[in-house]
């Protein structure tokens, strides 16, 4: 199974697209929040995508990460995508 | 109808009901006026980059300015300095105001900021990455981080205020210009403008982009770098920062209860002509405009803040318009400016808040680090030393590079203290 945890995505987002008072990301609800709800936009997503492309080494299609989905959702996507790469 | 657009008398005129500062002389209004009646310079050798290898190297910078500790977390990698700057110079002017954006109607909110340089330090690092090591590095917030917009759309989202809103690119003119576009928005159905500008652009390709212009001092000791009107003025420094302020209608300062630092009694602006045209500068006919859309006569004039640009030239220039306008030595002439150097955007909006002060605290503060005036400047510059003389109106002047032009005139408010 490739390396991309929740703990990941969390870090790329938190250096990529800051965090504030309003958003706890420690929060174990958090990951299973949808990111929109998490206060994070599709520009926010867009940088999250290209950051987690150029650390991991993959390409990930436009559209396929979108606001809409949760931290673990986005991040079991990751890992599959890494996966594939390392088949 | 006046050169602003504006027909004077059909409304009473817009007050500012509060302030917010960050700027050289200091974080917060109250710093700023003190620096200000102090005399104390925010000039130095250039720290936020390494100025060697430029021929510029003295600037104003923000003391103790910490985007992280003072900005909301996700906004600091997603916005320019610029930006962070005026987030918190908007929000201490709301406070001032006592204006609690969500008990108020959000489209009767609006912002309008002027830019002059939009997000050039946020810019920079994203051209470097794109460079060095190819556009996937480039962050995606440099979509919305870099234009002169920036400000007033993050102001707007930040506080709910969906009026009108807009940005004003006027160069170092852009300041008052900003306040004229807010008096136009309150006669024509809002009732609170969040009004106000900044720049921030002390990196070295804004630095750069500003030398171009020429007028820039190359001058390496602070204390000598920026003495306009004065026989050593050698050019304009550059600064970073600016203010905001809340302008309001009188009607809905009274019905909230506030009091207000002043009015905005007229506004005239105009643009020179072209360099070889032979046709004068068109200063002298702004400030004329500017006091007859305020109703005020030239004698009614307590104090000029001058645009004090520290290149000789257009020194000996504005000099020339406000003895024309005001008779030699005929007004008290000051330009704290000298403390902050040049904030482009913010500098005419940190002018007119300083301006406010003076009317509020009855002192004119003085013009620091001046020794003797340049030849053909036969102006009364105020001095040394602030003078307590109880003004009642002011004129804010502002110039900007290639030929904006404007005035502002202000009258004294109610309020009688200062930033609390």
């Amino acid at each position: 199974m490739a390396k991309f945890t929740v703990d990941d995505f969390t870090r790329i987002l938190r250096t990529g697209a800051g965090v504030d008072q309003q958003t706890n990301l420690d929060d174990e609800r958090a990951a299973d929040t949808s990111l929109v709800d998490l206060g994070y936009d599709s520009l926010a997503v867009l940088e999250l995508t290209s950051r987690i492309e150029r650390e991991y080494d993959i390409a990930i299609p436009d559209g396929d990460l979108a606001h809409t989905l949760t931290p673990r959702e986005a991040a079991t996507y990751v890992a599959s995508r890494i996966a594939e790469v390392q088949v | 109808m006046s050169a602003s657009g504006l027909r004077s008398g059909h409304h009473p005129p817009p007050v500012v009901t509060g302030l917010g500062v960050v700027a050289p002389t200091g974080i917060g209004v109250r710093r700023h006026w003190e620096s200000v009646l102090a005399g104390k310079s925010g000039l130095g050798r250039i720290t936020r980059f390494d100025p060697s290898r430029y021929p510029v190297q003295v600037a104003g910078e923000i003391p103790g300015f910490d985007a992280g500790r003072l900005v909301p977390g996700r906004l600091v990698p997603q916005t320019d300095r610029f930006t962070h700057v005026a987030l918190i110079a908007a929000e201490a002017a709301l406070d001032d105001a006592r204006a609690e954006p969500r008990s108020l109607p959000e489209y009767e909110m609006a912002v309008v900021t002027a830019s002059s340089s939009g997000g050039t330090e946020f810019g920079q690092h994203e051209m470097e990455r794109l460079y060095q090591k190819g556009s996937s590095w480039v962050s995606a917030y440099q979509s919305i981080a870099w234009f002169y917009a920036a400000t007033t759309g993050q102001v707007s989202i930040r506080h709910g205020m969906r009026g009108p809103c807009g940005v004003l690119c006027c160069e170092q003119a852009g300041g008052l210009e900003a306040l004229a576009q807010s008096r136009r928005l309150l006669n024509s159905g809002s009732r609170l403008v969040l009004s106000g500008g900044t720049d921030a652009s002390l990196c070295p390709y804004g630095l750069v982009a500003q030398m171009a212009t020429g007028n820039l001092s190359t001058e390496d000791d602070p204390a000598r770098a920026y003495k306009p009107f004065d026989v050593a003025a050698s050019g304009q420094v550059p600064g970073e920062g600016g203010a905001f302020l809340v302008v309001e209608s009188a009607a809905s300062a009274r019905e909230r209860g506030v009091g207000h630092y002043g009015t905005l009694l007229g506004h005239a602006a105009g643009f020179d002509p072209p360099p070889g045209s032979g046709r004068p500068p068109v200063l002298a006919s702004v400030i004329r405009q500017a006091l007859a859309n305020a109703e005020v006569g030239p004698e009614e004039v307590d104090v000029v803040f001058a645009d004090a640009s520290g290149v000789p030239a257009h020194d000996l220039a504005e000099a020339r318009a406000i003895t024309e306008v005001f008779g030699p030595g005929g007004v008290p002439v000051t330009a704290p400016k000298t403390l902050t150097g040049r904030l482009y955007a913010g500098g005419a909006a940190l002018d007119t808040v300083t301006a406010l002060l003076a009317l509020t605290s009855g002192v004119v503060p003085h013009t620091a680090g001046l020794e003797r005036q340049a030849p053909g400047c036969d102006l009364a510059l105020v001095r040394d030393r602030p003078r307590r003389t109880d003004p009642r109106v002011a004129v804010v002047l502002a110039r900007g590079h290639g030929g904006f032009t404007s005035a502002l005139v202000a009258g004294r408010g109610d309020r009688t203290d200062i930033g609390q």
